[in-house]
């Protein structure tokens, strides 16, 4: 009873740590349950141009930071001659490409990969000093008097800092403003002075706000400029508001790229600078974008499995992660049906070469070939021979049925007999021979039963093995044999009946 | 419809199975084979000629051993051997399921007489224990000895019940308590081989008195001999007694506590062990009419079970007798 109960335990153990490090995998490294998953990745290139004086030449660029609800996978930057150098910036990380000697016009590229995963949280860290604290902005009159009557309105008409906020973005865009809003207007004549001015009312009015840039992710955007957002500190964390469009709220597809007014791209040493964007979205497998991320954050999982291997290898993998589940087919069918079998787990191989062939061509081939050589087998018989020498003689047999097989078929146009060398030749001659014995033995009866039991175990194992939903499953979460081990332990703890024994002792009830 | 229904039908309940006491496969093999045969005490009743060898050494009485071919070379003095004997029996020493048995009841000339009445050229006795040495019988083709052993002369209170070969007595031994038994008959749908489910007839016997309980063939109840018509009511083993103290002797000669042992009656000698089984089937269960599961829990529950063999015995004449 004790060892009993420890083997519960075990399989208990075994199952849980199958399923919970399958269900790790999914949910907190993104590989996907099912076969077909696509995720879309999108590559961002900034486009560096500047003409060189002729000097040395340096050019800085703000770089993204990672950040919730986005994954960056890679960066890269192409740029013939330069030396490049990242470094950290108050928190902010920069990269900066320097040469000796440049003459006339240059392009710097950094390109980087990234994926939305989530819904990205707000920014919760609450603004520091010297974000709010700083001399409150004084607007050369009569501005400033505009301003603090306007701020003075569109305090009367809101209840927080959001709706504050929003009001007075939502002024400066009214197609008919008031006059201290027209007069305002005057300061603003693009993106950046509009961001500006915003900036500068609600810090008067002693709203935290700071401004971030950022790249609305569309597809197939050539030459985007960096936009210029609007962040405030509300009850929910920060808040992004568009200064031009009025919408409020962190929007999915808007990657951020800087925080903070810094300039985005400084050149010393050239003029006529300029950052521009292009960006590209690509839809990548779901689970090779998991490996990639997973392989990048070192998750040992990964990095020590099977994706580690070279390809060949992982394709092998691929069919021998497969077989547990032939096995456990042949395990339930034995243990809980109560079928027999000619060879315990010779179903599963001849299964794996139903993979091959496909199911009915190959079911043709097998029977065909065993019937063929149990013909001969029976001539062999009469012949006064010892065991070994006679299998070597079947298998030579099956050879040369496999060859007439794969002749004839050929030039009959049926190429799917082909497949017949995929067959395992020990496997079919050990057959021929064991059914040929059990028809000796015991007749045709039990030949038959025997053989269409394998086949049917066969067959049910080619068809769950084929099925790729379960391939992608054994493939990617090899995890789950743990699972699959605990519940071979525990059919072999089974000590009821047998589907067909219920059958078989019917008579005994029956009275 | 009532095809489905009628199939579901054919079914029995797991519990109606369970409280009549059915022992399944799996759990011969979980509870009492895996427990109570110890591995390495297996090789002793695969092979049938250390099992008479050892059966021999324990006094149990086994058919005659007339010679041992172990060796493709020895093949050649098998004419000498076989000179002396007009009748005899050829089987594998590790054949499983009376796989490779040959039973030779007479000569006809130069040509040797099989129990189903064809005759055989020395040429195919040759052969065939030359395929017993290749292995052709034995489990996974391990080569093998070939044993010549005397032909048994059915006990004739047999004779009105079986249409050809020997009966045999089919008893299960648990921790040496005979538990259950069966007779084995071969018919004419047998094809002479006492195998239940080729069609041999299992009449199942009482432990009290060795007396005829119920008949099956191919699982049915049956009242009469398919091919002698003879009714089985009045079916009587004789020396039984005797039959069960040997087979409970086999518990002390092998340590094999679940054993299935099969004996047969020699007008002569009385009973013989023929073989030992480490992994004896369910079928007695049918012959019988009920489950041995309530029979074996009783003797596992027995705190002083390991008693001598005369008791063993009569504790199982008393509890397990049916009549």
């Amino acid at each position: 009873m004790k060892g009993r109960f420890q083997l519960s335990l075990a399989v208990l153990l075994l199952v849980a740590l199958g399923l919970g490090l399958t269900l790790y995998k999914h949910f907190a490294l993104g590989f996907p349950l099912l076969r077909g998953e696509t995720n879309t990745v999108w590559s961002i290139e900034a486009e560096v141009d500047f003409m060189a004086e002729g000097g040395p030449a340096k050019a800085t660029l703000t770089l993204p930071d990672q950040q919730s609800g986005v994954r960056i996978l890679d960066e890269s930057f192409a740029s013939p001659g330069y030396g490049i150098n990242q470094f950290d910036d108050n928190g902010q990380r920069r990269a900066e490409w320097g040469i000796r000697e440049a003459r006339g016009r240059q392009t710097l590229y950094y390109k980087i990969n990234l994926y939305p995963d989530s819904v990205s949280d707000p920014d919760q860290e609450p603004p520091v000093a010297d974000d709010t604290l700083r001399v409150k902005p004084r607007l050369p009159e009569p501005y400033q008097t505009a301003a603090e009557s306007l701020l003075e309105s569109v305090s009367e008409r809101s209840a927080d800092t959001r709706s504050f906020t929003g009001t007075l973005v939502n002024e400066l865009l009214d197609p008919s403003p008031g006059q201290n809003t027209n007069m305002l207007l005057g300061m603003i004549n693009n993106r950046e002075s509009r961001t500006r001015l915003l900036i500068d009312l609600l810090t008067m009015a002693d709203v935290p706000v700071r401004m971030v840039r950022g790249l609305y992710l569309e597809d197939g955007r050539r030459r985007q400029p960096m936009l210029d957002m609007l962040e405030v500190y509300t009850d929910d964390g920060w808040l992004m508001f568009d200064p031009v469009t009025g919408q409020s709220g962190n929007p999915a597809n808007f990657f951020l790229w800087q925080r903070g007014g810094k300039s985005m791209l400084d050149v010393m040493g050239g003029t006529k600078s300029r950052v521009s964007f292009s960006m590209m979205s690509q839809a990548v497998p779901a689970r090779e974008l998991a490996v990639q991320t997973s392989q990048a954050d070192e998750v040992a999982l990964v990095d020590f499995s099977i994706y580690a291997l070279p390809l060949e290898v992982q394709n092998a993998f691929k069919s021998i992660l497969l077989l547990p589940i032939g096995t456990l087919v042949v395990l339930f069918m034995r243990i809980i049906i109560g079928l027999r079998t000619s060879g315990t787990f010779m179903p599963v191989l001849i299964s794996v070469a139903f993979l091959e062939t496909q199911l009915l061509p190959g079911l043709t081939i097998f029977i065909t070939i065993v019937s063929i050589g149990l013909w001969i087998r029976s001539i062999l018989s009469q012949l006064n021979m010892l065991l070994v020498a006679r299998l070597a003689a079947v298998m030579i047999v099956v050879i040369g049925i496999m060859g007439v097989m794969s002749i004839l078929s050929w030039k009959l146009g049926i190429t799917q007999a082909l497949t017949v060398t995929f067959f395992p030749m020990i496997i079919l001659a050990w057959t021929i021979e064991r059914m040929s014995i059990l028809w000796e033995e015991e007749g045709p009866r039990d030949v038959l039963i025997e053989g269409s039991g394998s086949l049917l175990v066969a067959t049910i194992s080619y068809l769950l093995m084929s099925n790729p939903t379960v391939e992608h499953l054994t493939f990617n979460f090899p995890e789950l044999l743990f699972a699959v081990l605990g519940i071979t332990l525990m059919l072999g703890q089974y000590t009821g009946f047998r589907l067909l024994e219920l059958r078989r002792f019917k008579p005994l009830v029956q009275e | 419809m009532e095809i489905l229904s009628r199939f579901i039908d054919s079914f029995a309940r797991p519990g109606q199975l369970k409280d009549a006491g059915i022992l399944s496969m799996n759990s011969r093999n979980l509870e009492y084979v895996i427990k109570y045969n110890p591995r390495k005490l297996l090789p002793q009743v695969d092979n049938k000629l250390t099992t008479k060898q050892m059966a021999q050494k324990a006094g149990v009485a086994v058919p005659e051993l007339l010679g041992v071919v172990s060796y493709q070379s020895e093949i050649k003095n098998l004419t000498k051997l076989l000179e002396a004997h007009e009748h005899f029996v050829i089987k594998p020493a590790q054949g499983s399921g009376g796989k490779g048995i040959l039973v030779i009841t007479g000569r006809d000339g130069d040509r040797y007489v099989k129990a189903s009445g064809d005759t055989l050229e020395f040429e195919d006795i040759n052969r065939h224990v030359s395929n017993i040495l290749g292995g052709l019988y034995s489990l996974g083709g391990k080569s093998d000895v070939a044993m010549i052993e005397g032909l048994i002369q059915a006990d004739p209170v047999f004779d009105d019940y079986s249409f050809e070969g020997v009966p045999d007595i089919r008893m299960i031994v648990f921790r040496g308590y005979p538990v259950m038994g069966m007779l084995r008959l071969a018919t004419r749908a047998s094809d002479g081989k006492a195998n239940l489910h080729q069609g041999a007839v299992g009449v199942g016997l009482d432990i009290g008195t060795g007396k005829s309980l119920r008949a099956v063939q191919f699982d049915t109840p049956i009242k009469l001999h398919p091919d002698t018509q003879h009714s089985f009511e009045t079916l009587q083993v004789p020396h039984w007694d005797r039959l069960l103290e040997l087979t409970a002797a086999c518990y002390g000669m092998t340590g094999l506590g679940y054993l299935g042992v099969d004996m047969v009656l020699d007008k002569h000698h009385g009973p013989l062990i023929l073989e030992l089984n480490a992994r004896p089937g369910l079928a007695i269960q049918i012959a019988n009419g009920c489950g041995i599961h309530p029979r074996l829990q009783a003797i596992e529950s027995m705190p002083d079970w390991n008693m001598p063999i005369p008791e063993r015995v009569s504790y199982s004449k008393h509890h397990f007798s049916s009549l």
